[in-house]
């Protein structure tokens, strides 16, 4: 029998261990490493910034693919068809709706609700009919070229969506910043410094996010369906659900990126969503480690500012270069750069 | 045909005649380049398992070889061999040194395809420039009614056809054949039976990307030669191959048939684009209704 200390101290056992689990989390070093470039203004000027601001916004693609990819089993060639789904979608509503606070925060609640909804009609298609492993990606590939060759021969002015024109092969531009509302003065626009402090508090949210998912029961269920479908489908999951789930969650990171890379540079052309454009966030993830959370956003961030450095020669170079990277992890590392690294270093 | 056209001369058949014969080219010259362009990826997808997203950089390679080894001086056949012997030797490079470790590994021989692709593009836009000149395209054209027809681009469907009958007698009435099928059939059994099933492997890409190699041979006096021109390959191509299913044979021809008809009425009545688009809508569909393809349709038993 226990006695009444006993079982206090049983208490605050069980509160030290959640305090800890809780703990656990603020001490990711991935977490704490994001948390640290909240201090990179200090040291960069204004380009700098931009560019940071820039390499980082893409890892909401490449987080989003990891977790397909990776944990779900699911090749996506669709990540940039979202990300130009939703820039599109971004740019025809506040260029409708003015750029006010409420504006544009609603063209970017607007524009991922655009992305869920397409992804679930994309989903379904595809994993409630029975689509499996490559074939997956021939129709994400295809659906990306789809929205690519449409959105290049929108140039005529009857391609118009209120006061938005398509503008064709070209693009749209000019969409308003993000602001907010301040009392007593004008809105805040988020440029600059601000922008990037943006991404990076969405960073924290979306990666904490993320990795929660994924730890939890959803996700152990995710991977017992990557390793065996056949297994799992007789321990009667339902794995199309859980499919069109993470499907869905992807996607619409991707589709984050496209808002904020559209409001980044108030621009959007059909050549983000072309047959390179898509390669991109694959080669990324690859790269850093497909179930590898961390990896996939510090090899997106790296290998985005490798390429703007070797831009200024010509964007051959920096495309040639991404592909012998690519070539060089699938042959000899294709665990991914950075889980493969952390067990040269400390073991398994 | 040129007796029939005399006949509906003097009637007032003739333009209806050469509208249904516009129609006719059309469609051969979308299922020639369908069929044409599938079958490489279509011998290394349904033969190997492996989706080989190199595809259209072997159609460039024939290209580009046909095309300069023509300038230099080689008859036009001989050049267009040439093309699609180096693009068979290009394939048999990097089976040995890519792909033939990756076989267990389909994502793998993906993306690494997929860098293949993108390496050799961009080396190509660094070296070679832009675009280099073509070949002005052989045989005359023909005049019907107030059109005129590309002699060449007429003859291509026939020639699509003999490819595929080639094939055909290569993979059932050849020794080769006969390993090969026994191969992908149970690779482990047909190596127990003393075939070397590497080499059977081996000589298979190499074919298929010989290929490719034929496709862009073909076409290359037809086309402006770019360093980017693989990708021009590879979405018809996969879009057969999908269509088709994996049954190499049994798949292509329906599949070219049946996408050439839908590319072609709908280039016809609704412009370029929407047969482009129309193409990709229909592999989409195509692969939620009929997940095997239409191949299979031709073979249950």
């Amino acid at each position: 029998m226990k006695t009444l200390t006993q079982l206090h101290e049983q208490k605050s056992l069980i509160h030290a261990q959640k305090i800890a689990a809780n703990w656990k989390y603020f001490s990711d070093p991935m977490l704490l490493l994001i948390l640290a470039c909240y201090f990179i203004p200090m040291f960069l000027g204004d380009g700098g910034i931009n560019n940071f601001a820039y390499c980082l916004l893409w890892t909401f693609g490449a987080i989003g693919l990891s977790a397909m990819w990776g944990y779900g089993g699911i090749l996506s060639f669709g990540q940039t068809a979202f990300f130009g789904l939703a820039g599109y979608c971004y740019g025809v509503f506040t260029i409708n709706f003015g750029g006010s606070p409420v504006s544009t925060w609603s063209g970017v609640l607007c524009a991922l609700v655009m992305c869920m909804a397409f992804a679930c009609l994309l989903g379904y298609m595809i994993f409630y009919g029975g689509v499996k492993d490559v074939f997956i990606g021939i129709i994400t590939l295809s659906v990306t070229l789809v929205f690519e060759t449409f959105m290049a021969q929108t140039a005529g002015p009857q391609w118009a969506i209120g006061a938005a024109r398509l503008n064709g092969f070209n693009g749209m531009s000019a969409m308003p910043s993000l602001s907010l509302p301040a009392i007593g003065a004008e809105n805040l626009l988020i440029e600059g410094t601000n922008f990037l402090y943006l991404v990076l508090t969405l960073l924290v949210i979306v990666y904490l996010g993320t990795k929660k998912l994924l730890n939890s029961s959803f996700g152990l269920t995710l991977e017992a369906i990557r390793e065996n479908p056949h297994r799992a489908e007789m321990l009667g999951i339902d794995i199309r659900r859980y499919q069109l789930l993470i499907f869905i969650f992807g996607s619409t990171l991707g589709g984050l990126s496209g808002i904020l890379y559209t409001v980044w540079g108030s621009y959007i052309t059909p050549s983000s969503m072309g047959l390179t454009a898509s390669a991109m966030p694959i080669i990324w993830v690859a790269t850093g480690g497909r179930r590898s959370l961390a990896g996939a956003i510090i090899a997106t961030v790296a290998l985005l500012d490798l390429s703007q450095e070797l831009v200024v020669y010509g964007s051959q170079y920096a495309l040639v270069l991404m592909g012998f990277i690519l070539l060089f992890v699938v042959m000899v590392a294709p665990a991914g750069l950075l889980p493969t690294i952390k067990q040269k270093l400390f073991g398994s | 045909m040129g007796c029939f056209n005399l006949i509906l001369l003097e009637s007032s058949g003739m333009t209806i005649v050469t509208t249904v014969y516009s129609f006719l080219y059309q469609f051969g010259d979308s299922f020639a380049y369908l069929a044409l362009s599938a079958l490489g990826l279509a011998v290394i997808f349904g033969m190997m398992g492996v989706i080989n997203l190199a595809h259209g950089e072997f159609a460039m390679c024939g290209a580009y070889v046909t095309i300069l080894t023509a300038k230099a001086g080689l008859p036009l056949p001989l050049a267009m061999m040439t093309g699609s012997l180096a693009a068979a030797g290009a394939g048999a490079i990097l089976e040995f040194l890519i792909v033939r470790h990756l076989y267990n590994r389909l994502f793998d021989s993906i993306v690494a395809t997929w860098a293949v692709s993108l390496i050799t593009q961009q080396t190509m836009l660094i070296f070679a420039g832009p675009s280099i000149e073509g070949l002005s395209t052989p045989f005359h054209s023909f005049e019907l009614g107030i059109y005129s027809f590309s002699t060449y681009r007429a003859l291509l469907p026939f020639f699509a056809i003999a490819v595929l009958a080639a094939l055909y007698l290569l993979f059932f009435r050849t020794n080769y054949g006969i390993y090969a099928r026994a191969t992908i059939q149970n690779a482990q059994m047909a190596k127990c039976l003393g075939l070397r099933t590497s080499r059977i492997y081996s000589f298979t890409f190499a074919l298929g990307a010989g290929l490719a190699g034929l496709a862009g041979a073909l076409y290359a006096p037809t086309i402006t030669a770019v360093p980017t021109m693989g990708s021009s390959f590879i979405v018809p191509a996969f879009v057969t191959v999908v269509t088709g299913g994996a049954n190499v044979l049994l798949g292509v021809l329906p599949a070219a048939g049946i996408l050439g008809l839908i590319q072609s009425s709908l280039t016809a009545v609704l412009g370029q684009l929407a047969g482009q688009i129309g193409l990709l809508l229909t592999v989409i569909l195509m692969i939620r209704l009929l997940p095997m393809g239409v191949g299979n349709l031709f073979n249950r038993r």
